[in-house]
């Protein structure tokens, strides 16, 4: 918990502050935010992710400054970016590869909660803020991925503003209100640059609450134990802005690696090909981070259910706290649940493989049929299976689980964990 | 105990890690691999791979004469200025022109392109001689127009096209190299095509454009205008006009990587100070 507040101001001008705007004593609490001591590496990517957003702020601030959002100029604007702007070589891919590292690091801290059971009153909040904030990132991914306006960019934008075509009654009128038309156009590229650059800060305003939610709360540890005493805690600072701090290093230098080293390795080549509406690319494929549920989406052979098939595999996330029934927060005192939490984040990485796969593609074959097909599983039916563990990991093994698991013998708390039986008199 | 506990934290933390760019690097290969029964590209050994590749500048001039002399007959080089070509790490860069505009081989480059313009007093549609801060011009007045002039297809533009395709480097490399096979049994070869086994489908509306000697390389050292020769340094100096930053990407990238691995070691040992009193 955060408890009430230390802070007492020293001198005239912070005393001054203190009785009119206390952001002096905000800041001064913030730092000395206690935090269990037990925290580990998996930890430190909610700072990584503040990295993340404030990054792509920036240099997406700097670009939208050079960018020309119209369907004649935008292509061009990048590669003027790209070739002319002053440190638009630097900016840019940091931007395109920074969005990459943002999926990256928030699918990190997303198993991180669903391991944890960081979702567990009273976080349940908290959770949802965040789910909301993913949801928003998927959205501004999607846009920002169209405004290059290269092939992918266009025939991307066209499948997914074709799922809303596909709901029933209002389908087309809601498709043609987003498009601003009857197809992708100037008017729909216009509006997702209005929407990119603005709902960036609707996260920045979301982070906001989440950090506010856990500094209210307290954060979650690896053993699920709340902190009771004051030995469970250490200051925020310097404990954990150092840990934080190397981590962030650490996560930077892959960064880093990315958009110095490989700065295409994670776009499509389709890309750099100016958007033509005459001409279908051979394979559409989302970016990497959408991949998952993609294949999701490309399970079952009806559209409007791949589409509602997809929307509920995010919809779940947000009904979590209320599936799992365990009373357990950590999964390391839950012996089955700890394997089934593996499987689906195996499962996870073969649906992104399935994703990324033609479905008629053979993972494996055994022989061949009487007219010479290969016969096997085809990435359809592995799409199937992996959509089916998915579901079932958060609508039937964690709702059961919770009910028929044993749990192992828990800590008394976070200091008996670290020092075992002896008490902690070290600090 | 307790540095073991760090040890397996920073361990997991790695593999972790380690999955997720492997996450990555998955559709990315997936992506690589180009279409079904795509044809298999004979690889390059490319002076510009690697953490360290440069572009090498004389397979870059001569790229450039081959493109002139060559390319530069249907294919336009949409996303380059004259400039460009005097820019550092660009072909003809001079330490004495700092600005390429003033460079004279950049003007007389500039010089042998006739520029669509109007006529600053009556208005009139006029072309003239080229300057460093052209672009270079479009080869067809539309897309339209490029089409008719070669048989229904439009010659792409060049100066992104070995980041346009998969493996763009060998890519264009193998293509260009690969005329004159036999087109196998299925594949028909209509009017105006030629089989070529790097394109998808077989056939390719351009006919085989490189012959051998139909550039005159100038120079003591220079090697013989083999089409093997001539691909080789077209595609070295497509692959600079793709990515005309990459050496000082690479070399700003080399620092970069230096400074956050040492930021890295003295935040760990910071980190060891500030935690050594504390069991965690």
């Amino acid at each position: 918990m955060s408890g009430p507040s230390t802070y007492t101001p020293k001198y005239a001008f912070t005393r001054w502050m203190d009785s009119r705007l206390p952001i002096i004593r905000m800041s001064s609490d913030f730092m000395g935010f206690p935090s269990p001591r037990n925290l580990n590496y998996w930890y430190a990517f909610g700072a990584i992710l503040a990295l993340c957003l404030v990054t792509q702020i920036l240099t997406g601030v700097i670009l939208a400054m050079h960018y020309t959002p119209t369907i004649d100029g935008a292509f061009d604007s990048v590669q003027r970016i790209k070739r002319d702007v002053n440190f638009g070589w630097l900016i840019q891919p940091i931007h395109a590869v920074g969005a990459s590292m943002f999926f990256l690091a928030v699918y990190v801290h997303m198993f991180r909660g669903l391991y944890y059971g960081s979702y567990k009153a009273p976080r349940e909040l908290l959770w949802i803020i965040g789910c909301v904030i993913y949801l928003l990132m998927m959205a501004v991914g999607f846009l920002g991925y169209t405004l290059p306006w290269g092939q992918m960019s266009f025939w991307g934008a066209t499948v997914i503003t074709g799922f809303f075509g596909a709901i029933p009654v209002v389908g087309e009128s809601l498709q043609q209100w987003l498009l601003g038309g009857y197809a992708v156009d100037n008017a729909t590229l216009q509006r997702f640059f209005s929407l990119h650059f603005v709902l960036p800060f609707v996260i920045a305003a979301l982070v906001g609450l989440h950090i506010w939610a856990v500094h209210h709360t307290g954060q979650n540890n690896p053993v699920g134990v709340s902190p009771k005493t004051k030995s469970d805690t250490l200051s925020f600072h310097p404990y954990y802005t150092v840990k934080d701090a190397f981590a962030v290093a650490v996560f930077m230098m892959i960064f880093a690696a990315f958009v110095f080293y490989l700065p295409d390795a994670l776009g499509h080549a389709d890309n750099y090909q100016r958007a033509d509406p005459m001409k279908t690319p051979p394979h559409i494929v989302p970016e990497w981070y959408f991949l998952p549920f993609y294949a999701i989406l490309r399970a079952v052979p009806d559209k409007l259910m791949g589409i509602l098939l997809m929307g509920a595999a995010i919809a779940v996330l947000f009904v979590l706290p209320w599936l799992d029934t365990s009373k357990v927060r950590s999964m390391r005192f839950r012996p089955i649940a700890k394997w089934a939490f593996l499987i689906f984040l195996i499962n996870s990485f073969i649906l992104g493989w399935c994703g990324a796969e033609s479905p008629d593609n053979m993972v494996f074959s055994v022989g061949e049929n009487a007219k010479g097909e290969p016969m096997g599983m085809n990435f359809l039916w592995l799409s199937r299976i992996t959509t089916a563990y998915y579901f079932a990991f958060f609508l039937l093994i964690l709702p059961i689980l919770g009910l028929v698991e044993k749990p192992k013998a828990r800590p008394q708390s976070i200091t008996q964990s670290v020092l075992g039986d002896k008490h902690g008199d070290d600090h | 105990m307790a540095f073991n506990t760090i040890k397996t934290a920073v361990l997991t933390t790695a593999i972790a890690l380690g999955a997720g760019v492997m996450l990555i690097g998955a559709p990315m290969s997936a992506n690589a691999s180009g279409g079904e029964g795509a044809h298999e590209l004979k690889h390059v050994h490319w002076h510009f791979k690697g953490l360290r590749g440069t572009y090498d500048r004389e397979a870059m001039q001569r790229g450039y004469q081959v493109y002139k002399e060559v390319c530069s007959s249907c294919h336009a080089l949409e996303h380059l200025d004259f400039r460009h070509l005097g820019d550092k790490g660009a072909p003809f860069y001079d330490e004495h022109y700092p600005n390429p505009n003033d460079n004279p081989l950049i003007k007389a480059f500039a010089a042998e392109w006739e520029i669509p313009d109007i006529d600053g007093d009556n208005g009139d549609a006029i072309t003239r001689k080229g300057i460093p801060a052209d672009s270079f011009p479009n080869i067809y007045a539309n897309p339209i127009a490029a089409a008719a002039s070669n048989g229904g297809a439009v010659p792409p533009d060049l100066s992104l096209i070995t980041s346009a395709r998969n493996n763009g480097p060998d890519y264009v490399y193998n293509l260009l190299t690969s005329y004159g096979l036999e087109a196998p049994h299925g594949v028909k070869v209509g009017a105006g095509q030629s089989y070529n086994p790097v394109m998808d489908g077989g056939l390719i509306a351009m006919a085989a454009p490189l012959t051998a000697d139909m550039v005159e390389y100038e120079g003591e050292h220079a090697p013989a205008a083999s089409v093997d020769q001539m691909a080789l340094d077209v595609v070295e100096f497509l692959a600079w006009s793709a990515d005309p930053k990459m050496e000082q990407r690479k070399r700003a990238g080399f620092a970069t990587m230096l400074y956050l691995f040492l930021l890295s070691i003295l935040l760990f040992f910071s980190y060891k100070k500030v935690w050594g009193s504390v069991k965690h």
